[in-house]
């Protein structure tokens, strides 16, 4: 099947759907498309037992005349047009603009003991949470970096998890200058002493991370590095994760440049948001971290431009510079204690997919190499997890997207629009 | 609270709230999700559809990600572990 959009807006976090609203109050006919089942992307994602916050609310409320593409995976691009894979077959997408709301993962770092169950990313953890994943009752221990230790937490709690403590690496010095230049941004004051106070009764240790995970079938404790020596505690999970990465694939696919300044290359944006490819832009975290409020004023932007109105686009420009220079501030005050990228001993697995460990790495400076004498990275995730974090490692810059950007079924390759009756089984339910 | 979805897991009957993931389905029965090349009991890392350590078979169709699926009426999820 073939479906024409004015304007498809890949992702339906904040970003995406400020993208699709803008977008389609210029008249346009928007697509918006999302891998996840509900729209909201990660940070307002649907919760089972949670109403959702007020603002998420309203962004998809507001989605009045734009077609939901939900369940829509891509896995190749063709000019002006995406390939998705859907559970019942898959379609091919044609567009006249596209916006790339592909915004970030949790960057995840191997440690020894990594790979047993109940070790999770911390946003990972409060992910699963909110689908409903049994937390209640559990002891829970949060480590890793940033303001999503302090979020998971509360999310965690509120599911009925006996978090045990959040262990943030930066310094107590950093996080109390980070608190310090709050001030110039109330609403996240506000916000922070709100999360502050809910957790209060929860020991927050700067300059601390988790060193090792316990456990034979599953975890069972973790051995946690805190400025005062080490120390072991027993926990029925383990939520790591240490900040975010933007996602590019999609983008690397269609050609747009990335900034590959840092470890983890970002798409490569002009002041309006337009990407290196004619009728491209991206907007939110996919063009660098800089967190909620950045997305959605980037997501109308990218919508605004999208339906070819540039004043509306510009007239954002202001606000979304200043909420930029707050990400900017996360990035200084969060930067990863360079113990951390010694954490992987020679035996630990760094790609989980295949079973490589760091050892096996040695003598290897591309990930090409690498991929073929030693198959890391050529699995499921197709390196989303060890190359990301090799590259935080400082081994090797992950390797470049190819197509299918997700794994996919033949017959979604092939270009047939519906598998057959066994296969359109897959998850084809209420 | 909300409606609950009745499905099986390893055959093993399992209720989960409306709108959970199978991933969530699955950890009411066990922990481990699938084997790793090594025959290691894996469980879900990212929890958002990117790591693949979630992957189980639902209806018969293997490699889905339980993460991204919602729980259905009636399912039979088959994990590898």
């Amino acid at each position: 099947m073939r479906e024409h959009y004015d304007v498809l807006v890949a992702g339906a976090g904040p970003a995406g759907l400020a993208a699709a609203q803008a977008a389609v109050s210029h008249g346009a006919r928007v697509g918006l498309l999302d891998m996840q089942a509900r729209p909201g992307g990660q940070v307002w994602r649907h919760d089972v037992r949670l109403p959702a916050a007020p603002a998420a609310r309203q962004a998809i409320e507001a989605l009045q005349g734009v077609k939901l593409l939900a369940r829509h995976s891509v896995v190749t691009a063709e000019p002006s047009a995406l390939r998705v894979e859907t559970p019942t077959g898959s379609d091919l997408l044609s567009f006249g603009s596209l916006v790339l709301a592909t915004g970030a993962r949790e960057l995840l770092l191997p440690f020894p003991g990594w790979t047993l169950p109940g070790v999770t990313g911390a946003g990972g953890l409060q992910a699963l949470a909110k689908q409903g994943w049994p937390v209640a009752g559990k002891r829970v221990v949060i480590g890793g970096s940033g303001p999503l230790l302090l979020a998971a937490a509360d999310t965690l709690r509120k599911h009925g998890a006996h978090v045990l403590g959040m262990h943030e690496q930066a310094s107590a010095a950093t996080v109390r200058s980070f608190a310090w230049q709050l001030r110039r941004w109330p609403a996240r004051a506000a916000q922070a002493a709100g999360l502050r106070l809910r957790l209060a009764g929860v020991p927050y240790r700067c300059g601390s991370f988790v060193r090792e995970a316990i456990g034979g079938d599953a975890v069972r404790g973790a051995v946690i590095e805190t400025p005062h020596g080490t120390r072991q505690v027993e926990c029925d999970l383990l939520a790591v994760g240490y900040g975010l990465v933007p996602n590019t694939e999609l983008a690397a696919l269609l050609g747009c440049a990335l900034d590959e300044a840092d470890a983890h290359p970002r798409v490569r944006v002009d002041a309006l948001l337009r990407t290196s490819v004619a009728n491209i832009h991206a907007a939110g975290e996919a063009c660098g971290i800089g967190g909620l409020a950045v997305a959605r004023i980037e997501g109308a932007m990218a919508g605004h431009m999208a339906a070819g109105d540039v004043a509306a686009a510009s007239a954002l420009l202001p606000r979304r510079d200043r909420e930029r220079r707050f990400g900017a501030l996360l990035a200084r005050h969060f930067t990863l204690d360079p113990r951390l990228r010694e954490l992987a001993d020679e035996r630990t697995l760094v790609c989980r997919c295949e079973d490589v460990a760091l050892g096996a790495l040695a003598g290897y400076d591309d990930a090409r190499a690498a991929k073929l004498a030693t198959r890391c990275g050529m699995g499921a995730c197709q390196g989303r997890i060890c190359g990301t974090a090799l590259a935080e490692l400082g081994r090797f810059p992950r390797g470049g997207a190819r197509p299918p950007i997700f794994p996919a079924r033949l017959a979604t390759l092939a270009g047939l629009a519906d598998f057959s009756p066994d296969d359109a089984r897959r998850g084809n339910r209420p | 609270m909300s409606a609950m979805v009745r499905l099986t897991v390893n055959g093993q009957a399992v209720e989960v709230p409306a709108g959970a993931s199978v991933a969530a389905a699955v950890a009411h029965a066990t922990q481990r999700f699938r084997r790793s090349v090594h025959d290691a009991p894996r469980a879900p890392l990212c929890g958002m559809g990117v790591c693949f350590e979630c992957r189980v078979s639902v209806d018969g169709v293997v490699h889905v990600r339980a993460c991204l699926t919602p729980a259905g009426e009636g399912m039979q999820v088959i994990t590898d572990a």
